[in-house]
Protein backbone atom coordinates (compact mmCIF):
# COMPACT_ATOMS: atom_id res chain seq x y z
CA UNK A 1 0.00 0.00 0.00
CA UNK A 2 1.37 3.38 -0.90
CA UNK A 3 -1.31 5.82 0.43
CA UNK A 4 -3.99 6.11 3.08
CA UNK A 5 -6.58 6.35 0.16
CA UNK A 6 -5.65 3.81 -1.67
CA UNK A 7 -5.74 1.66 1.93
CA UNK A 8 -9.48 2.64 2.30
CA UNK A 9 -10.75 1.66 -1.70
CA UNK A 10 -9.24 -1.50 -1.01
CA UNK A 11 -8.16 -0.78 -5.16
CA UNK A 12 -11.86 -1.03 -5.94
CA UNK A 13 -12.64 -4.02 -3.25
CA UNK A 14 -13.74 -1.75 -0.26
CA UNK A 15 -17.81 -2.89 -0.42
CA UNK A 16 -16.48 -6.34 -0.10
CA UNK A 17 -13.03 -6.27 2.08
CA UNK A 18 -14.17 -4.30 4.59
CA UNK A 19 -17.63 -5.90 5.26
CA UNK A 20 -15.22 -8.84 5.64
CA UNK A 21 -13.71 -7.58 8.08
CA UNK A 22 -16.34 -5.90 9.69
CA UNK A 23 -17.83 -9.73 10.23
CA UNK A 24 -15.02 -10.95 11.47
CA UNK A 25 -14.08 -7.91 13.89
CA UNK A 26 -17.82 -8.36 15.35
CA UNK A 27 -17.90 -12.44 15.61
CA UNK A 28 -14.37 -12.23 17.53
CA UNK A 29 -15.14 -9.37 19.92
CA UNK A 30 -18.91 -10.91 20.66
CA UNK A 31 -16.93 -13.94 21.25
CA UNK A 32 -14.47 -11.94 23.33
CA UNK A 33 -16.88 -10.53 25.30
CA UNK A 34 -19.87 -12.56 26.23
CA UNK A 35 -17.89 -15.35 28.39
CA UNK A 36 -16.86 -12.91 30.74
CA UNK A 37 -20.39 -11.65 30.93
CA UNK A 38 -22.10 -15.03 31.71
CA UNK A 39 -19.41 -16.02 34.11
CA UNK A 40 -20.54 -13.01 36.05
CA UNK A 41 -23.65 -13.48 35.33
CA UNK A 42 -23.66 -16.99 36.91
CA UNK A 43 -21.68 -16.40 39.91
CA UNK A 44 -24.27 -13.38 40.81
CA UNK A 45 -27.06 -16.09 40.36
CA UNK A 46 -25.16 -18.64 42.92
CA UNK A 47 -24.61 -15.85 45.31
CA UNK A 48 -28.07 -15.19 45.10
CA UNK A 49 -29.02 -18.67 45.46
CA UNK A 50 -26.71 -19.16 48.51
CA UNK A 51 -27.98 -16.39 50.54
CA UNK A 52 -31.37 -16.73 49.75
CA UNK A 53 -31.41 -20.80 50.85
CA UNK A 54 -29.16 -19.46 54.05
CA UNK A 55 -32.18 -16.87 55.38
CA UNK A 56 -34.74 -19.86 55.45
CA UNK A 57 -32.96 -23.17 55.66
CA UNK A 58 -35.64 -25.47 55.02
CA UNK B 1 4.59 -34.02 34.64
CA UNK B 2 1.94 -36.74 34.93
CA UNK B 3 0.71 -35.23 38.01
CA UNK B 4 0.60 -31.78 36.88
CA UNK B 5 -1.86 -33.34 34.14
CA UNK B 6 -3.48 -34.95 36.35
CA UNK B 7 -4.24 -32.16 38.95
CA UNK B 8 -5.23 -30.13 35.92
CA UNK B 9 -8.15 -32.23 35.48
CA UNK B 10 -9.57 -31.60 38.69
CA UNK B 11 -12.29 -29.16 37.88
CA UNK B 12 -11.17 -26.51 40.96
CA UNK B 13 -7.67 -26.97 39.97
CA UNK B 14 -8.45 -26.26 36.13
CA UNK B 15 -11.00 -23.23 36.87
CA UNK B 16 -7.93 -21.47 39.00
CA UNK B 17 -5.41 -22.15 35.78
CA UNK B 18 -8.16 -21.09 33.38
CA UNK B 19 -8.67 -17.74 35.00
CA UNK B 20 -5.03 -16.93 35.12
CA UNK B 21 -4.08 -17.80 31.49
CA UNK B 22 -7.07 -16.58 29.44
CA UNK B 23 -6.43 -12.62 30.10
CA UNK B 24 -2.49 -12.80 28.79
CA UNK B 25 -3.69 -15.56 25.74
CA UNK B 26 -6.32 -12.92 25.32
CA UNK B 27 -3.75 -10.06 24.83
CA UNK B 28 -1.31 -11.97 22.63
CA UNK B 29 -3.61 -12.86 20.23
CA UNK B 30 -4.50 -9.14 19.67
CA UNK B 31 -0.98 -7.99 19.31
CA UNK B 32 -0.34 -10.72 16.86
CA UNK B 33 -4.00 -10.92 14.84
CA UNK B 34 -2.73 -6.73 14.46
CA UNK B 35 0.66 -8.02 13.05
CA UNK B 36 -0.71 -9.67 10.81
CA UNK B 37 -3.00 -7.31 9.38
CA UNK B 38 -0.77 -5.05 8.75
CA UNK B 39 1.50 -7.62 7.31
CA UNK B 40 -1.72 -8.62 5.31
CA UNK B 41 -3.89 -5.32 4.41
CA UNK B 42 -0.59 -2.78 4.00
CA UNK B 43 2.81 -4.83 3.32
CA UNK B 44 1.59 -7.24 0.82
CA UNK B 45 1.67 -6.80 -2.18
CA UNK B 46 -2.00 -7.06 -4.68
CA UNK B 47 -2.52 -10.22 -6.45
CA UNK B 48 -1.70 -10.01 -10.20
CA UNK B 49 -5.19 -11.26 -10.84
CA UNK B 50 -7.53 -9.87 -8.06
CA UNK B 51 -5.39 -7.12 -7.29
CA UNK B 52 -6.35 -5.77 -3.23
CA UNK B 53 -9.32 -7.92 -2.86
CA UNK B 54 -7.24 -11.01 -2.46
CA UNK B 55 -6.56 -9.03 1.43
CA UNK B 56 -9.96 -11.15 2.25
CA UNK B 57 -7.69 -14.41 2.38
CA UNK B 58 -6.48 -13.00 5.53
CA UNK B 59 -9.78 -13.26 7.67
CA UNK B 60 -11.25 -16.18 5.36
CA UNK B 61 -8.42 -18.79 5.62
CA UNK B 62 -7.56 -18.34 9.36
CA UNK B 63 -10.98 -18.72 10.15
CA UNK B 64 -12.07 -21.52 7.96
CA UNK B 65 -8.97 -23.78 8.99
CA UNK B 66 -10.05 -23.21 12.69
CA UNK B 67 -13.58 -23.90 12.10
CA UNK B 68 -12.20 -27.34 11.29
CA UNK B 69 -9.32 -27.48 13.68
CA UNK B 70 -11.85 -26.25 16.54
CA UNK B 71 -14.67 -29.36 15.39
CA UNK B 72 -11.63 -32.25 15.69
CA UNK B 73 -10.83 -30.37 19.55
CA UNK B 74 -14.32 -30.90 20.23
CA UNK B 75 -15.00 -34.49 18.83
CA UNK B 76 -11.66 -35.58 20.25
CA UNK B 77 -13.21 -34.00 23.84
CA UNK B 78 -16.54 -35.92 22.92
CA UNK B 79 -14.45 -39.04 22.85
CA UNK B 80 -12.70 -38.89 25.96
CA UNK B 81 -15.86 -37.57 27.79
CA UNK B 82 -18.00 -40.48 26.45
CA UNK B 83 -15.00 -43.14 26.83
CA UNK B 84 -14.06 -42.07 30.37
CA UNK B 85 -16.98 -40.54 31.34
CA UNK B 86 -14.91 -37.42 32.01
CA UNK B 87 -17.33 -34.05 32.55
CA UNK B 88 -14.53 -31.97 32.09
CA UNK B 89 -13.85 -33.13 28.69
CA UNK B 90 -17.59 -32.46 27.70
CA UNK B 91 -17.21 -28.91 29.07
CA UNK B 92 -14.76 -28.44 26.77
CA UNK B 93 -16.63 -29.72 23.67
CA UNK B 94 -19.71 -27.41 25.24
CA UNK B 95 -16.88 -24.89 25.47
CA UNK B 96 -15.34 -25.04 21.54
CA UNK B 97 -18.86 -25.56 19.74
CA UNK B 98 -19.54 -21.78 19.71
CA UNK B 99 -16.25 -20.18 18.91
CA UNK B 100 -15.88 -23.33 16.25
CA UNK B 101 -19.84 -22.24 15.13
CA UNK B 102 -18.43 -18.61 15.10
CA UNK B 103 -15.59 -19.55 12.72
CA UNK B 104 -17.40 -21.11 10.29
CA UNK B 105 -20.06 -18.61 10.07
CA UNK B 106 -17.08 -16.11 9.60
CA UNK B 107 -15.46 -18.26 6.95
CA UNK B 108 -18.57 -18.69 4.66
CA UNK B 109 -19.39 -14.99 5.09
CA UNK B 110 -15.74 -13.48 4.31
CA UNK B 111 -16.34 -16.15 1.40
CA UNK B 112 -19.41 -15.10 0.07
CA UNK B 113 -17.82 -11.65 0.13
CA UNK B 114 -14.84 -12.98 -2.02
CA UNK B 115 -16.59 -15.01 -4.12
CA UNK B 116 -19.18 -12.14 -5.66
CA UNK B 117 -16.27 -10.01 -7.01
CA UNK B 118 -14.18 -12.89 -8.29
CA UNK B 119 -16.71 -15.22 -9.19
CA UNK B 120 -19.71 -13.26 -9.84
CA UNK B 121 -21.91 -14.93 -6.85
CA UNK B 122 -22.23 -14.57 -3.59
CA UNK B 123 -23.32 -18.13 -3.25
CA UNK B 124 -22.75 -21.75 -5.05
CA UNK B 125 -23.68 -25.33 -3.88
CA UNK B 126 -20.30 -25.91 -4.64
CA UNK B 127 -18.65 -29.07 -2.77
CA UNK B 128 -16.14 -26.76 -0.57
CA UNK B 129 -18.95 -24.25 0.36
CA UNK B 130 -22.05 -27.00 1.01
CA UNK B 131 -19.47 -28.97 3.45
CA UNK B 132 -18.92 -26.04 5.11
CA UNK B 133 -22.57 -24.84 5.68
CA UNK B 134 -23.13 -28.28 7.24
CA UNK B 135 -20.41 -27.88 9.55
CA UNK B 136 -22.48 -24.88 10.57
CA UNK B 137 -25.36 -26.58 11.04
CA UNK B 138 -23.40 -29.29 13.00
CA UNK B 139 -22.21 -27.02 15.48
CA UNK B 140 -25.51 -25.62 15.93
CA UNK B 141 -27.17 -28.83 15.98
CA UNK B 142 -24.66 -29.63 18.65
CA UNK B 143 -25.47 -26.69 21.35
CA UNK B 144 -28.96 -27.40 20.57
CA UNK B 145 -28.90 -30.76 21.39
CA UNK B 146 -26.20 -30.12 24.54
CA UNK B 147 -29.05 -27.62 26.29
CA UNK B 148 -31.87 -29.78 25.44
CA UNK B 149 -32.11 -32.20 28.21
CA UNK B 150 -32.96 -31.11 31.78
CA UNK B 151 -29.98 -33.01 33.43
CA UNK B 152 -26.61 -31.64 31.70
CA UNK B 153 -25.19 -34.96 31.77
CA UNK B 154 -27.67 -36.71 29.11
CA UNK B 155 -27.00 -33.45 27.07
CA UNK B 156 -23.52 -33.89 26.75
CA UNK B 157 -23.63 -37.46 25.54
CA UNK B 158 -26.15 -36.76 23.30
CA UNK B 159 -24.51 -33.94 21.65
CA UNK B 160 -20.98 -35.59 22.22
CA UNK B 161 -22.57 -38.16 19.96
CA UNK B 162 -23.53 -36.21 16.90
CA UNK B 163 -19.77 -34.34 17.50
CA UNK B 164 -18.55 -38.13 16.71
CA UNK B 165 -20.99 -38.71 13.93
CA UNK B 166 -20.38 -35.47 12.22
CA UNK B 167 -16.73 -36.06 12.02
CA UNK B 168 -16.97 -37.74 8.58
CA UNK B 169 -17.77 -34.05 7.22
CA UNK B 170 -14.00 -32.73 8.44
CA UNK B 171 -12.09 -34.74 5.62
CA UNK B 172 -15.04 -34.34 3.27
CA UNK B 173 -14.08 -30.72 3.55
CA UNK B 174 -10.92 -30.55 3.14
CA UNK B 175 -10.52 -33.00 0.12
CA UNK B 176 -13.41 -31.65 -1.52
CA UNK B 177 -11.61 -29.31 -3.68
CA UNK B 178 -9.84 -32.35 -4.81
CA UNK B 179 -12.13 -35.03 -5.19
CA UNK B 180 -14.75 -33.19 -7.44
CA UNK B 181 -14.25 -30.25 -9.47
CA UNK B 182 -14.62 -27.40 -7.49
CA UNK B 183 -15.06 -24.04 -8.19
CA UNK B 184 -13.56 -23.37 -4.86
CA UNK B 185 -9.73 -22.67 -5.04
CA UNK B 186 -7.58 -25.69 -5.11
CA UNK B 187 -5.07 -26.50 -2.17
CA UNK B 188 -2.43 -24.51 -2.34
CA UNK B 189 1.02 -24.68 -2.42
CA UNK B 190 3.10 -22.32 -0.15
CA UNK B 191 6.31 -23.37 -0.28
CA UNK B 192 9.06 -25.14 -2.49
CA UNK B 193 9.64 -24.24 -6.36
CA UNK B 194 5.91 -24.07 -7.37
CA UNK B 195 5.05 -21.61 -4.04
CA UNK B 196 2.51 -19.47 -5.96
CA UNK B 197 2.83 -16.92 -2.75
CA UNK B 198 5.24 -15.13 -2.14
CA UNK B 199 6.48 -15.01 1.14
CA UNK B 200 5.56 -11.19 1.85
CA UNK B 201 1.98 -12.62 0.88
CA UNK B 202 1.94 -15.66 3.37
CA UNK B 203 3.69 -14.80 6.27
CA UNK B 204 1.07 -12.62 7.09
CA UNK B 205 -1.67 -15.77 6.71
CA UNK B 206 0.93 -17.73 9.11
CA UNK B 207 0.54 -14.93 11.21
CA UNK B 208 -3.00 -14.59 11.28
CA UNK B 209 -3.59 -18.29 11.61
CA UNK B 210 -1.08 -18.54 14.99
CA UNK B 211 -3.12 -15.34 16.42
CA UNK B 212 -6.51 -16.83 15.59
CA UNK B 213 -5.38 -20.30 17.39
CA UNK B 214 -3.84 -17.97 20.47
CA UNK B 215 -7.56 -16.23 20.45
CA UNK B 216 -8.93 -19.37 20.27
CA UNK B 217 -6.96 -21.15 23.26
CA UNK B 218 -7.71 -17.88 25.55
CA UNK B 219 -11.46 -17.88 24.65
CA UNK B 220 -11.73 -21.38 25.07
CA UNK B 221 -10.43 -21.13 28.13
CA UNK B 222 -12.57 -18.27 29.33
CA UNK B 223 -16.03 -20.34 28.02
CA UNK B 224 -14.41 -23.49 29.94
CA UNK B 225 -14.71 -21.92 33.50
CA UNK B 226 -18.69 -21.12 32.72
CA UNK B 227 -19.19 -24.38 31.85
CA UNK B 228 -17.48 -25.80 34.81
CA UNK B 229 -18.92 -23.35 37.14
CA UNK B 230 -22.55 -24.83 36.04
CA UNK B 231 -21.76 -28.12 35.68
CA UNK B 232 -20.42 -28.20 39.29
CA UNK B 233 -22.06 -25.78 41.29
CA UNK B 234 -23.60 -27.68 43.72
CA UNK B 235 -20.06 -28.50 44.68
CA UNK B 236 -18.39 -27.18 48.01
CA UNK B 237 -15.69 -25.87 45.73
CA UNK B 238 -18.01 -23.62 43.92
CA UNK B 239 -19.93 -22.75 47.20
CA UNK B 240 -16.81 -21.65 48.79
CA UNK B 241 -15.73 -19.39 45.24
CA UNK B 242 -19.24 -18.01 45.46
CA UNK B 243 -19.24 -17.40 49.16
CA UNK B 244 -15.67 -15.23 48.69
CA UNK B 245 -16.58 -13.71 45.68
Amino acid sequence: MNSWHEFLTMGGYAVYVWPAYGTALVVLLANAIWPGRQQHALLKELRRRSLHSEERPT
Amino acid sequence: MFIWFHKLASPPYFYKFAGMLAPWLGWLSLFVIAAGLYGGLWLAPPDYQQGDGFRIIYVHVPSAWMSMLVYMVMAVAAAIGLIWRMKLAHAVSAAAAPLGASFTFIALVTGSLWGKPMWGTYWVWDARLTSELILLFLYVGYMALNHAFEDRRTGDRASAILALVGIVNIPIIHYSVKWWNTLHQGPTVFFGPRAEMPPSMYIPLFIMIIGFMVYFAAFILKRLQVEVLQRERNTAWVRALVAKS
